[in-house]
């Protein structure tokens, strides 16, 4: 059966200021996907949702609805609900005139809406709650109160702007494994906001990663992990080492003074490239056995394994190995065809995958991932 | 534990000082005087001496004026608080100060501005007269006391509407519409109740003063329109009847701690959002 599209963008800019923050951004969201807009702050992807929710319009460019163009609707006439960053509950009614808000408003008769309201908080484990005061639920109870209020009114789309961004670890993955099943229960689809990388590739069919206002790279979460685009993807999904290389021919790469199999092709021949390793890819030997050699210069105890930083010739690379080895000590990496990834040289090239200034880049990171606007 | 507790509240002494001998010790004095009579004995008298059609006159007229003025200022002062909400912050700010700006006059001059502007031959008068309208006779009707109420009161109408509006957050107001209420219906649904607040405490901050005030209705009513304020003053300036005085500003009390009480009674219903 052909996929149905429920949402399309066509072209769509968007300026504040004179500074462009959705650059012809083109993309198609079909029914029942768990789609995630993935990005640090800054990169347009909260734009984009009020774009479709209707708080912001676009400069240009058109917005499709099951076929039908949107641009000019008002949030109120669109088959769309939003889950707002902060939850946006009203204060003034309790837990169940927030839910029941939508469904008033449609003039539907006070017993079916109390049983849908029944059936919402049964949904988001809320049951007992009707008359409680939302101003003192606790932040998960305001959340889960939020996602009952947009979803009993049946929209075709639910828009979620980093909804559990406020939520403490624990209770962030709860509420993922929540959300995820609440999407397959009710074949709504689901657009979702977020900095945070794993969210994304724990909840989503459909990443689509942005940066500097442009769509970088559109796919499932084992595409986007497995083969980035460009080093911008390859930084900001999971950690990467990402080094200059020279593609010698098919199959057969060049990079930190060595050469190696792989399983790319269709590279100009010498062709300069970003090659991607994963840390998790890189096996320890001993220097005798190694493709590589190098110094370790620090060594991290991460539960899982650790998370050495190893000096290549100068380059530093990140390794996560379940086998200690100490600072100073000289090992060998090993690296199967299957672990090395080709991508293009892209503007985003050798601004990312050096681990040489770890801990500032984690600065860098934690000012990236601050709340949008 | 005890010295300790002392000096906790020590830094509100001042306050307690200062709320006796300006707060508590007044309204003994009052209550001491509505109570007796000229020689100091104890007498109900003075409560009886009001019970007439007269008195029920002046305070009814009194209500109705500043009931009207109250609505009228409501009327007038949530647009122009909601519309300052949505402005610049500069701009916001800027526009506050010119709310604010008729207060740093003296209450006196102002009134008696209306007064060269209402007269027979005045200002509004003659503007009116080279357009080739009126004169219409303004000054010393009720109206133009009610008008002089309005203007003296309306800043403290504006300022608490103005707060609770620029304290709501943008997202409730998406919020309503993403959920399908239209302009007309987040206002009734979400705007409203959420300032109700601001609106409470401006109702109180207008109607207390419009109903106990003095002078207004004296230099723009010509003295046709009597209000309580204006027969205290009299009991106290010109009859020398503290008794009488007393007893009258007695019952306006009870008259607007009973209206209060209503009022926060109303505000308080569906959860506590007057705080």
């Amino acid at each position: 059966m052909e996929k149905n599209k429920i949402i399309e963008l066509k072209q769509i800019v968007k300026e504040f200021d004179g500074e462009r923050v959705l650059d012809s951004i083109d993309i198609d969201i079909f029914d029942k996907e768990f789609v995630t807009l993935l990005g640090p702050s800054g990169c347009g992807k909260t734009t984009m949702l009020r774009i479709i929710g209707g708080f912001v319009k676009a400069d240009s460019g058109e917005l499709w609805f099951d076929g039908k163009e949107i641009s000019d609707v008002p949030p109120y006439k669109r088959h769309v609900n939003t889950v707002f960053q902060k939850y946006a509950l009203f204060p003034h009614l309790n837990v169940y005139d927030n839910i029941a808000f939508g469904l008033r408003l449609k003039k539907m008769p006070e017993k079916e809406i109390y049983d849908k309201v029944e059936e919402m908080l049964a949904m988001v484990n809320l049951k007992g709650f009707e008359k409680r005061n939302v101003n003192l639920l606790s932040g998960g109870q305001q959340q889960r109160v939020a996602i009952a209020r947009a979803l009993i009114n049946s929209p075709r789309v639910l828009l979620l702007d980093e909804p559990l961004g406020a939520l403490d670890l624990k209770l962030r993955k709860d509420m993922q494994n929540e959300l995820k099943n609440i999407q397959q229960k009710t074949g709504i689809t689901f657009i979702y906001v977020t900095h945070d990388q794993e969210e994304a590739l724990s909840m989503s069919d459909k990443v689509v990663v942005m940066a500097n206002g442009q769509i970088q790279q559109i796919g499932s979460p084992t595409d986007i992990y497995n083969e980035p685009v460009n080093a911008f993807v390859a930084d900001f999904i999971g950690e990467s080492n990402i080094l200059d290389g020279e593609m010698l021919c098919d199959y057969r790469v060049k990079f930190a003074g060595a050469e190696f199999d792989c399983l790319d092709k269709g590279f100009d021949k010498n062709e300069k490239v970003d090659v991607v390793v994963r840390p998790e890819d890189v096996d320890v030997v001993p220097v005798e056995k190694g493709m590589l050699s190098g110094v370790i210069t620090s060594v991290t105890f991460k539960g899982v394994h650790y998370e050495i930083i190893v000096s290549v010739g100068g380059f530093k690379w990140m390794i996560q190995t379940t086998d200690y080895a100490g600072p100073g000590q000289k090992i060998g990496l090993y690296i199967e065809p299957d672990a090395i990834h080709i991508m293009k040289k892209s503007e985003f090239s050798n601004m990312f995958g050096d681990y040489s200034t770890y801990s500032e880049e984690m600065e860098h990171l934690s000012d990236l991932t601050e709340e949008d606007e | 534990m005890k010295k300790r507790s002392l000096l906790g509240k020590a830094p509100a002494a001042p306050y307690l000082v200062w709320s006796v001998l300006f707060i508590i010790a007044p309204l003994i004095f009052v209550a001491y005087y509505a109570f007796t009579d000229k020689n100091g004995n104890f007498t109900t008298a003075n409560f009886g001496s009001l019970a007439t059609a007269e008195y029920a006159e002046i305070f009814l007229r009194s209500a109705c004026f500043a009931f009207l003025a109250t609505i009228i200022c409501l009327v007038i002062a949530y647009p122009v608080a909601y519309y300052i909400s949505k402005t610049k912050p500069k701009t916001q700010k800027i526009l506050m100060v010119l709310v604010m700006l008729p207060m740093w006059m003296n209450f006196l001059i102002r009134t008696y501005s209306w007064m060269a502007i209402l007269e027979d031959t005045g200002l509004l008068n003659t503007a009116l007269g080279y357009i080739g309208l009126g004169p219409y006779h303004m000054i010393n009707t009720s109206g133009a006391v009610i008008l002089g109420m309005v203007y003296n009161f309306l800043p403290y109408m504006i300022l608490p509407i103005y707060t609770s509006l620029s304290k709501l957050d943008p997202r409730l107001v998406e919020a309503s519409a993403d959920l399908g209420c239209n302009a007309t219906r987040t206002l009734f649904h979400v705007i409203l109740p959420l300032s109700r607040s601001g609106i409470i405490s401006g109702i109180t901050m207008v109607f207390v003063p419009s109903i106990s005030t003095f002078y207004i209705s004296q230099k723009l009513g010509g003295g046709k329109f009597d209000l309580i304020g204006d027969t205290i003053e009299r009991q106290f300036q010109t009859a020398y009847n503290y008794n009488l005085g007393s007893a009258i500003s007695f019952v306006l009390m009870i008259l607007i701690i009973l209206s209060m009480t209503v009022m926060n009674r109303f505000g308080e219903e569906e959860g506590g959002m007057v705080a």
